[in-house]
Formats: C-alpha cells, sequence, structure tokens
C-alpha cells in the first residue's frame, strides 16, 4: 500500500500512543541528532567515535574462526563459559586488586551496556533518584528513566580534572537517592580518579547507604597513575556492581562483550533478568574474549602505548590553537574548552563540521557542565590527527578574526 | 649487544612507522624534549642502530617486467674465515639486495633484483654458481609481495566505524 505522506504522519502519529509514556519522554540522543549531519560525508575527519581505531587483533580473530570450526555454536551457561569467568576474576585480581568468585559473583553480558541496564533495572523502583556525575556518558540517563527512576545530574568542572568531590556529591543527596553511577575513566572527559580522591567518596556512599553501579570499561587506558577500581576502596566491594568489558582495552567493540561483578545476591538475581532477556551472551565473542585475556595482554599494552602518544599529541595541538585544554589521563577523549570563541558547543560544533570538515561532539550532549566544551576523541591515526588539527586551528582562527 | 633506553626504543618503533617524522613530533608523542630525541637519533645513527633512513617501494607497480629471486645457496665455509669471505663476495654485487647465512638445509639465502627472468637466471648461472665454494643453488622467483618489513603493500582495512559514536 502507498500512503502519501500526511496519511504516514496519522499513521506515525497514532502509533507513538501505543508507546509506553516512559519510552516517549526519552528524548532523543544528541549524538544521534550530530550523527545524521555528518553521515556519508567523506571529506570529513571525524574525531567523534567512540571506539578503537585498531581492529581486533588477529589472534582473537583467529580464535573466534577456529571455535566456529570445530562447530561452537551453541548457548553457553547463562553467567557465561566457566574458563571466561574464571580468567576475568585472575584478571580482575592480578591488574585491580579486587577478587570476585567466578561461579557466583561474575555474570559475562552483551557489552558492559547490558550490564548497566541489568543492574538499574535490578536496582530501580519507581521514584529512586540515581547520582549520576556529569558530563557523562550519555546512557545512564535514558536507562534510568526507563525504569521509572530520576536521574540526577552532579555537575564536575574543568578546575577540578572533572573529578567528583564529595561535596559536591554530597549535596545533590535526598533521602530518595538510591545509586550512585561511575564512569572513571570518564567518557567524555578522561579524568580519572585516584585512591586519595576516591577515599571521600567511600564516605559519602557508606554514609548514605548508596549503592555503586561503576562503569570501569576504560580502566586500562589510563597514562599516569594505574587505574583504581572503586571496588577496591576498603568497604565497598559488596556496595558495588563492577561493570566493564572488552571493547576499549581489547578493541573489541562489535563483539558486544561485557561482565559485571558484584555480591552473590546481587548477582543471583541479576542473573535472572540476564537469563530471561538474553539467555546468555554469544559464544563465539565469548571465545574471543578468552583468547584476549590469555594471549592479548602484550597488543593490549602496545595499543595503550599508541593511544598515549597521541594523547599528547592532541592535548598538544590544542593548546598551540589557543583551546584551553586540561590533561585527560584516561580514556582515549581530549574535552577543550571553547569558551574562548564565544561560541556555543552546539554552534562550535556545527560550524566547525560545515566549515572546518572536521566532526566532533558538542559538550552539551553529555549533561551539565559540558557546555562550553568539545568531546574529541584521539583513536584515530596520527596524520589524521594532524590534519584534524589544522583544520581545527584554521577555523577558530577564523572565529576569532571574525568575533 | 646494546641495552637500549626505552626512549630509544620508542623512536625507533615510530621511525620505522615513519621515517620522516620530526624530531618535534616524536618529542610530542612521546611527552620528552625535542633535545631528548635528537640526542637519541644521534647516537643511534652512530652506533648504526639506524642504518639507513630509506623508503618502502611497491616496485611492482613502476615496472611489471621486473622480477626478485630468492636462493639457496650451500657452499663449504673457508678455513678460518668461515661464511664471511663467501657472504662478501656475494653482497658485493649490487643487483644482490639481502643476504642472510640460514640454520638449516642450506647456508646463504640470497635475494636478488633484475629485469627480466633471464637477467636473473644468468646472474645465477655466471656469477653465483661459478663461485668456488658455491656447491648449490636453488632458485625461487617472487610472484608477488604482500607484506615486506612488517609492511603490508595494499592495505584493504578501511575505517569501517560509525563517524560519530558515543
Amino acid at each position: 500500500m502507498i500512503m502519501n505522506e500526511e496519511q504516514i504522519e496519522s499513521k506515525n502519529k497514532s502509533m507513538q500512543s501505543y508507546l509506553a509514556p516512559l519510552v516517549r519522554q526519552i528524548p532523543p540522543s544528541g549524538i544521534r541528532k550530530f550523527f545524521d549531519l555528518v553521515s556519508g560525508n567523506k571529506d570529513i575527519i571525524t574525531l567523534g567515535v567512540g571506539e578503537p581505531d585498531f581492529v581486533t587483533p588477529w589472534h582473537v580473530r583467529e580464535a573466534c574462526v577456529y571455535s566456529l570450526e570445530r562447530g561452537f555454536t551453541t548457548y553457553t551457561s547463562n553467567a557465561g563459559i566457566p574458563e571466561l569467568r574464571e580468567a576475568i576474576s585472575n584478571y580482575l585480581d592480578s591488574s585491580f586488586h579486587v577478587s570476585y568468585d567466578p561461579r557466583d559473583q561474575i555474570i559475562v553480558t552483551v557489552g558492559g551496556s547490558e550490564a548497566i541496564d541489568l543492574s538499574l533495572r535490578a536496582l530501580i523502583t519507581p521514584g529512586d533518584e540515581i547520582l549520576i556525575p556529569e558530563p557523562s556518558y550519555i546512557s545512564y540517563s535514558p536507562i534510568t528513566m526507563i525504569g521509572g527512576g530520576i536521574p540526577v545530574g552532579i555537575e564536575t568542572f574543568a578546575k577540578d580534572q572533572f573529578k567528583l568531590t564529595a561535596e559536591a556529591l554530597e549535596s545533590k543527596i535526598t533521602p530518595k537517592s538510591k545509586v550512585l553511577i561511575l564512569c572513571y575513566p570518564s567518557n567524555p572527559t578522561g579524568a580519572t580518579m585516584t585512591y586519595e580522591d576516591w577515599l571521600p567518596i567511600a564516605k559519602v556512599v557508606e554514609k548514605h547507604d548508596l549503592i555503586v553501579i561503576s562503569d570501569e570499561i576504560y580502566a586500562e587506558l589510563t597514562y599516569n597513575d594505574k587505574h583504581v577500581s572503586f571496588a577496591s576502596i576498603p568497604g565497598m566491594k559488596d556496595r558495588t556492581i563492577l561493570v566493564s568489558g572488552f571493547s576499549k582495552a581489547f578493541a573489541m567493540t562489535g563483539w558486544r562483550i561485557g561482565y559485571m561483578c558484584a555480591h552473590p545476591e546481587l548477582i543471583s538475581a541479576i542473573l535472572k533478568i540476564h537469563q530471561y532477556t538474553v539467555m546468555c551472551a554469544p559464544i563465539m565473542g565469548q571465545i574471543a574474549a578468552l583468547e584476549a585475556l590469555t594471549n592479548g595482554m602484550e597488543e593490549k599494552d602496545r595499543m595503550i602505548e599508541s593511544y598515549n602518544q597521541r594523547r599528547r599529541l592532541i592535548v598538544h595541538g590544542f593548546r598551540e590553537i589557543g583551546l584551553d585544554c586540561h590533561e585527560p589521563q584516561g580514556a582515549f577523549y581530549a574535552f577543550p574548552s571553547i569558551q574562548s570563541t564565544g561560541l556555543t558547543s552546539e554552534e562550535f560544533a556545527q560550524r566547525l563540521l560545515t566549515e572546518g570538515k572536521v566532526a566532533a561532539v558538542p559538550g552539551n550532549v553529555f549533561g551539565l557542565g559540558g557546555e562550553g566544551f568539545l568531546r574529541c576523541s584521539y583513536a584515530t591515526s596520527v596524520s589524521q590527527l594532524h590534519a584534524a588539527l589544522d583544520r581545527i586551528g584554521n577555523f577558530v582562527q577564523k572565529v576569532k578574526i571574525e568575533g | 649487544m646494546k641495552q637500549l633506553s626505552e626512549l630509544k626504543l620508542k623512536v625507533l618503533d615510530l621511525l620505522k612507522e615513519d621515517a620522516r617524522r620530526s624530531p618535534e613530533l616524536l618529542a610530542t608523542l612521546l611527552g620528552v624534549t625535542t633535545e631528548e630525541v635528537t640526542e637519541a637519533i644521534t647516537e643511534l645513527e652512530e652506533d648504526h642502530i639506524i642504518v639507513k633512513y630509506a623508503t618502502v617501494v611497491n616496485w611492482s607497480k613502476v615496472d611489471d617486467e621486473k622480477v626478485t629471486a630468492l636462493i639457496e645457496v650451500q657452499i663449504t665455509p673457508e678455513r678460518g674465515r668461515g661464511f664471511e669471505g663467501i657472504a662478501e663476495r656475494i653482497y658485493l654485487y649490487p643487483q644482490v639486495k639481502s643476504v642472510y647465512l640460514m640454520s638449516g638445509a642450506y647456508d646463504l639465502l640470497v635475494e636478488v633484483d633484475g629485469h627480466t627472468l633471464k637477467e636473473v637466471a644468468s646472474f645465477v648461472s655466471e656469477k653465483l654458481s661459478t663461485i668456488d665454494s658455491v656447491l648449490s643453488t636453488k632458485t625461487h622467483f617472487i610472484l608477488k609481495k604482500y607484506k615486506q618489513d612488517g609492511i603490508i603493500f595494499e592495505d584493504n582495512e578501511n575505517d569501517q566505524r560509525l563517524l560519530i559514536s558515543p
């Protein structure tokens, strides 16, 4: 049946009414909106990508191919293949000094994203307030809203290197506060938290009996001090759901393999949701992840060294251009301030895209404290970074002359 | 064998990827001063660890006919000098691109360039086989180079990533 536009529109309108109000209320993703402007344009250099520029190392891909040849195409146990859980447990213990029993404290999930969804679904009662330090990864707040929770942003600032402070956290706490979501190293700011930074946060968490979802997907990507897991802070392990995965450190975004670790009572409840939602994470990805943990550490370190080099290049570049840029300590994003240009983040990003042919994500889409900044991923080749910095430099100069 | 500093190893890695990178760029990438990089490079050059800054050329795009052969050579070592003297007699020919001493079924692996098959063949029969201590040769012509020195010639790994992602 062919419909004219009016008919389509009226049909769409009526379809909207079937949607649950909670879903209808979710605002469209700012990143998605921006993506539509860029897609298909080949002369654009993009610093907007939130994933590694490395292809998954060959030995990992090969392990998956081999497993397919051997016919490993079945479901796995709900929590994931035991060997992988065992490997994750050993890895977390040796790298971050947190120990979880692979039998009842670890679930392998469909990316860290599923782990976050599961955690929030398991914890939220409608009306609960979920504390989210911002600027923040864009998914926490919509997932919170779907569950009937109320996202409460906690603004963080460039002058503190976007670290969360106990005072800022304390000031947002109400009797309804239930969950604190942490994401350090941070997307989009590159902020990290040290042991000393964590201690006062842990006190507030304890005092107000909060439960913490700690998204540590960028844990491997730190450049000065090694990552400190929130679960490793004294007294915090039982209060923390540790979420991580293979996407960033092992260049495995498309495989969708993540994991979550928590107290057995939480894990057994969460496992029910996982089981009824997805059964298990795909076996191909699990086998690949096991190979990455078993034989992929050297390659992982090589990739991290390479990000570190490009991190220095981009920060140096922004400062030469005359944009303030705090030194990001983790992840693979620089978050320079564009306030000196007099433009808003959105204006800057749009004009940079059309006039300068560089795509980067305007800071305001990441919530409180993001306005006036620009998220630039440096997970792209040195030559592309060079070219992008040249273009940004020319654009900023042009804006300043006009201004 | 020299124990190289971490800085020198990193400089070598970066120059191996692209020899035209400036000391300023290397310094930024590695988070050190330009002077430190320049000093490291000078020492690497003086120690002949950096031997040369050469260009990797895909000659098959320039000259279709050009051929390269890998030749397995069995030799009797010379008294007192072992393989060195014979290796030298072979590598001094300009058409010889590389010479390796090998373990296993033969002794030297010799890479020879020529404009035609015939040219390489006559080099083998006239120059190489006629050296006294050469016992036998086995010539293999290279049909296509896919990867050399860690560099893939036709790298088809396009960036498949979405232009913007969370």
